[in-house]
Order: structure tokens, then C-alpha cells, then sequence
């Protein structure tokens, strides 16, 4: 299987980054990397893997922040969701913007809505609730007991 | 001498589901830059998807989009049924693909009028919306509604499509059909479409990659995702089908595509009612007891590209987190590739030619100098000025023969 082989192949370039692999079924992947490899992970697999970024999805849970990078290897129909768990206080991650466009609007979005923190991302203004929400307050975030 | 205009496109507009507003930096008559301020009808679903049941929110997102309604409970079908690991019956399987095309073909003929009417064809128009109607009429028929047909559960679909209802079914099909020769040799052998069309707005394969753009966008950029095909569901593997495609990525080839995908729709449709036949009758849906903790990526082929759902349960009868991607969210962006270089009248038809439930321009748009304020044009003359090109084109075509 080429999807099989990809992963393989991606394991073996990031051993030390994965923290965990979840196998769903031959098309639902989810493996979680540290989130300082991020850019090289998400990098290997949009320039050499040939996967293409769907979107990102970006919750708060007890954990921390958690964002879920969908990537699609459409020849296969393999989804790849790239898991990273930020840290509590100060959530930030690298920007995968420069690479490709696509992860430009939703960046600005979990910024906006989670107060995520996109280092080196060229341009994180609002992008839905402009001029008609609070600074400081984010609709997506939950209180924890 | 060059004069400095910023033209806003939006952003409101009764009939557009996602209104935006579009600032094109113009340098005289050509485009130099392109802005967007979006949110202007943000509502929050994500966030009343959490506070929300799993039966209750495939009405919550069925009401996403007025044009294809269905295509977005079918991503959150999948992603669920995904979470619970079901298989549904053979016979919701056709009939959520039939649904599930119906609305291709009235969304391709929605788009066709349009972009006809953004040309100056107002002919093109009344015809793909006066044989678009046949098929809202089949929706009322077989879900009581002309649109947000509240059709899908988990575990199948609400209603049946029985026996008696398929003769009918059949006769429209053979009537669009029809319709869409008729639509297609007038648009494809027109020299004046070709001038419009041909060479603008184009988008390339790396553009295309770059942006993460999908669907018909894609696919007339020589791009072949199409979500029916790479990770197939409902009655998609069950019946013969291809994936349409062109190479140019200009404006006409996005208009080929959905063209001749409407041909594909009829024939899917043609084939999962001959299975409807196949399958016994009310076998629709299977008993879901709950849903437990788990990720689902569910995602479905809506006219206008891929409709991605992530939902993450708790085990609790509400979703911890729902994230929509709606795809004209990706194919939107490819505005800056597409226009910027193109003249002001043919912007207009670039930024229709992703289809992204953009029919608002003839109400909303108004030039005005960037220096003075002054109002230079209006909606009307916006569009004007794009039908005055084709009649320009058509002049210069007829005083050649």
C-alpha cells in the first residue's frame, strides 16, 4: 500500500518527535508529534509525502490547548490529523503560512477564537469578529474545574 | 492617466450565505490588489454545535448553506458514523447519494445562470434557473422541502424514496438532460464565451496546491481530487462514474467541468435508483443506541469542492468540538491569484467562477474614487461594464462575417 509506505517512511524520519500513534482504520490516522517539529513535519509532508493540507481544528481541554492538522493523501484517501498538545498558560506554535496559503486563514481563525499564538505568521489580524469583540476574549475557550 | 480606485465588492446580500466584503485595488481599468474582510454573518456554529445533540445538529448545519444544504449533514453523517463505526443500509447509501446529486445538478445549474448573467447572457440565465426548478420540485416531492430537506440521521436517512415516486424521478432526469445538451453546445461553440472566458481568471496546478483549493475549482486546474472517488462513501463505490477534468484552469474550463459533471449526476442518480429497486423498501436506517468517545474526520463532495467535519466526542450526546470547513473557505483565497493582472470587467466573472455562493455584486458593489470619495459607479454599472465587453466581443465577430 502506497499510504502504508508513506507512513513508514514518515515514522522513520521523525522517531524521535512522535509521542504517539493512534491507527483508526487504513484511512483515519492520528499521530501526535511535539510541537516544535511541527514546521518540518507538516513541511515533509506537504513537499515530499505529496499530502495536501485540508484544515486545522483547535480545542481547549483539560490537557491544554490541542490542535488537530488535517492532512490528506487524496490518492488513498488516507486523512492524517497531525496532533499537537500546547502548553496551558502560553499556547504557541510555529506558522506553517509561509509554506503554503492554505493554513493562512485558519490560523487567524484559532488565533482569534482560542488565543493561539502563530509564530512568524505574516499577517494575524482578526479574521471573522473584527471590530465587534472584545481584545483579550475568546469564544472557544472553556473553564476547567 | 491612471486613476487610483478601490471598488468594494459585498458584503451583503439576502440570497449570498456567506457575505464578504472584496476591495479591488484598481490602477485604471486593471486590478492590482485584492482585500477581504470576512465575518460579517458569523453565527457561531461551532460553538451551538457543543450545546446541541447529534440528531439536532444535522438541522443545525444543514442551515450552513441555502444552495447545497445537504452537503454539509452529509460530512457530519460520515464523521459520526466514523466515531460509532457504522455501516448504513444499502439502501440509504443510494438514496443519500441521490440526494446528494440532485443538489449537484441544481447547484451547477444555479452557477451556470449566473455566471451567464455576470456576461451579459441574461438568456443563459432564465433558462438554468427555469430548468433548475423540475429538480426543487423532485426535493419537495421526496422530502417535503424545496431545500433544507432534513433528510440524513445517524444511521441512514429520515425518508424513503419509494417505488412510485421513481417514474417521476426518471422523467426529469431525461428532461434535464436534455437541457443540458441545449445549455452546453450553446455555451462551449460560442465564440463570444470563448473571448470572454478563455485565458482569464487562471489559476494553476500550484496554485491550486498552494491554496489547498478544491472541487470543481480544482479540477479545472488538471487537478483530479474529488472526495467521491479518494475516500469513497455512501452509494459512490457502488456505481460507475468519472472524475471530470480540464487543463487550462481559466474560466471556461471551470464552467466545462460543471457542465459535464451535471452529465455524471444524472447517470449516478439513473444508477443508484435501478439499486433503490434492488434493496427492500423502509430498510433506511439502523438503530444508533450512542456515540461513543472518538475522532471522526468525515467529509463529502459538495458541488463546490470538499466539505470537511472533525467532530470529537466525550461519550456524552453532545460533541466536545464540531470544526466545519465549508470549501469555498479555501477556494475564496485563491481570489489574489486569480484576479490581480485581470481588468475590472472580467474580475467579475473570475471571482463568480469559484462559485463561492457569490451572487451578490449586482446590489452591492459601488466605485468610488480612493482620493476624492466620490462615487464613480454603481452595481449596475459594474455589471454593465462586463456586458458591454461581450457586445464589443460580438460586434467585432459579427461585422466579420
Amino acid at each position: 500500500m502506497d499510504s502504508e509506505l508513506t507512513i513508514e517512511k514518515f515514522k522513520e524520519e521523525f522517531k524521535s518527535d512522535i509521542l504517539e500513534i493512534r491507527v483508526k482504520n487504513q484511512k483515519r490516522m492520528i499521530i501526535t508529534v511535539n510541537p516544535d517539529s511541527i514546521v518540518n513535519v507538516a513541511e515533509y509532508l506537504y513537499r515530499i509525502a505529496g499530502f495536501r493540507f485540508i484544515i486545522a481544528s483547535a480545542l481547549h481541554t483539560k490537557r491544554g490547548f490541542e490542535i488537530h492538522y488535517h492532512f490528506s493523501k487524496d490518492i488513498s484517501g488516507l486523512i492524517l490529523n497531525v496532533h499537537v498538545v500546547l502548553d496551558r498558560s502560553n499556547p504557541q506554535i510555529a506558522s506553517l503560512s509561509n509554506m503554503f496559503n492554505a493554513s493562512n486563514w485558519i490560523e487567524r481563525e484559532m488565533h482569534e477564537l482560542l488565543g493561539i499564538n502563530f509564530l512568524n505568521h505574516p499577517n494575524q489580524e482578526k479574521l471573522i469578529s473584527e471590530g465587534n469583540w472584545a481584545e483579550g476574549v475568546y469564544p472557544l475557550r472553556k473553564e476547567f474545574k | 492617466m491612471s486613476k487610483k480606485t478601490l471598488i468594494p465588492i459585498g458584503p451583503y446580500h439576502p440570497l449570498q450565505e456567506e457575505p464578504e466584503l472584496f476591495k479591488l485595488y484598481c490602477d485604471g481599468e486593471i486590478v492590482k490588489d485584492i482585500k477581504w474582510e470576512t465575518g460579517y454573518n458569523h453565527r457561531g456554529i461551532e460553538k451551538l454545535s457543543e450545546s446541541k445533540t447529534y440528531e439536532q445538529i444535522f438541522f443545525l448545519v444543514e442551515r450552513i448553506c441555502g444552495i447545497c444544504s445537504n452537503s454539509h449533514p452529509f460530512a457530519f453523517a460520515n464523521a459520526v458514523e466514523e466515531i460509532a463505526d457504522i455501516e448504513i443500509t444499502n439502501r440509504a447509501k443510494y438514496i443519500r447519494s441521490i440526494i446528494g446529486e440532485l443538489e449537484r445538478l441544481h447547484s451547477h445549474l444555479l452557477w451556470v445562470g449566473l455566471a451567464g448573467h455576470f456576461l451579459g447572457y441574461n438568456t443563459v440565465f432564465m433558462w438554468a434557473w427555469k430548468y433548475r426548478e423540475p429538480v426543487l420540485d423532485l426535493f419537495e416531492m421526496i422530502s417535503g422541502n424545496r431545500n433544507s430537506y432534513a433528510m440524513f440521521r445517524v444511521g441512514g436517512v429520515r425518508r424513503d424514496i419509494e417505488a412510485i415516486k421513481i417514474p417521476a424521478i426518471h422523467k426529469v432526469l431525461d428532461d434535464i438532460k436534455k437541457k443540458t445538451d441545449l445549455l452546453t453546445g450553446a455555451i462551449m461553440d460560442d465564440p463570444v464565451i470563448h473571448a470572454r472566458t478563455k485565458g482569464v481568471g487562471i489559476l494553476t496546478k500550484q496554485d491550486i496546491i498552494d491554496y489547498g483549493a478544491v472541487g470543481p475549482t480544482a479540477r479545472a486546474s488538471g487537478v483530479a481530487i474529488d472526495v467521491r472517488k479518494d475516500d469513497p462513501y455512501a452509494a459512490y463505490p457502488l456505481v460507475n462514474w468519472k472524475v471530470i477534468t480540464a487543463e487550462s484552469g481559466d474560466v471556461f474550463a471551470k464552467a466545462e467541468v460543471r457542465l459535464l459533471e451535471m452529465y455524471e449526476s444524472i447517470s449516478i442518480i439513473e444508477q443508484c435508483l435501478d439499486g433503490l429497486n434492488k434493496e427492500k423498501e423502509g430498510d433506511i436506517t439502523i438503530k444508533v443506541k450512542e456515540i461513543p468517545e472518538g475522532i471522526g474526520n468525515g467529509r463529502a463532495e459538495a458541488p463546490r469542492g470538499e466539505v470537511f467535519h472533525f467532530v470529537q466526542s466525550d461519550g456524552s450526546s453532545s460533541p466536545v468540538r464540531h470544526k466545519i470547513r465549508a470549501p469555498s473557505y479555501v477556494n475564496i483565497a485563491t481570489f489574489k491569484k486569480s484576479c490581480i493582472g485581470q481588468t475590472i470587467a472580467d474580475a467579475t466573472i473570475s471571482l463568480a467562477a469559484v462559485d463561492p455562493c457569490y451572487c451578490c455584486t449586482e446590489r452591492m458593489a459601488v466605485a468610488y474614487d480612493i482620493n476624492s470619495g466620490e462615487r464613480i459607479m454603481n452595481a449596475n454599472e459594474l455589471i454593465n461594464e462586463s456586458a458591454k465587453k461581450t457586445n464589443e466581443i460580438k460586434n467585432t465577430f459579427n461585422s466579420q462575417i
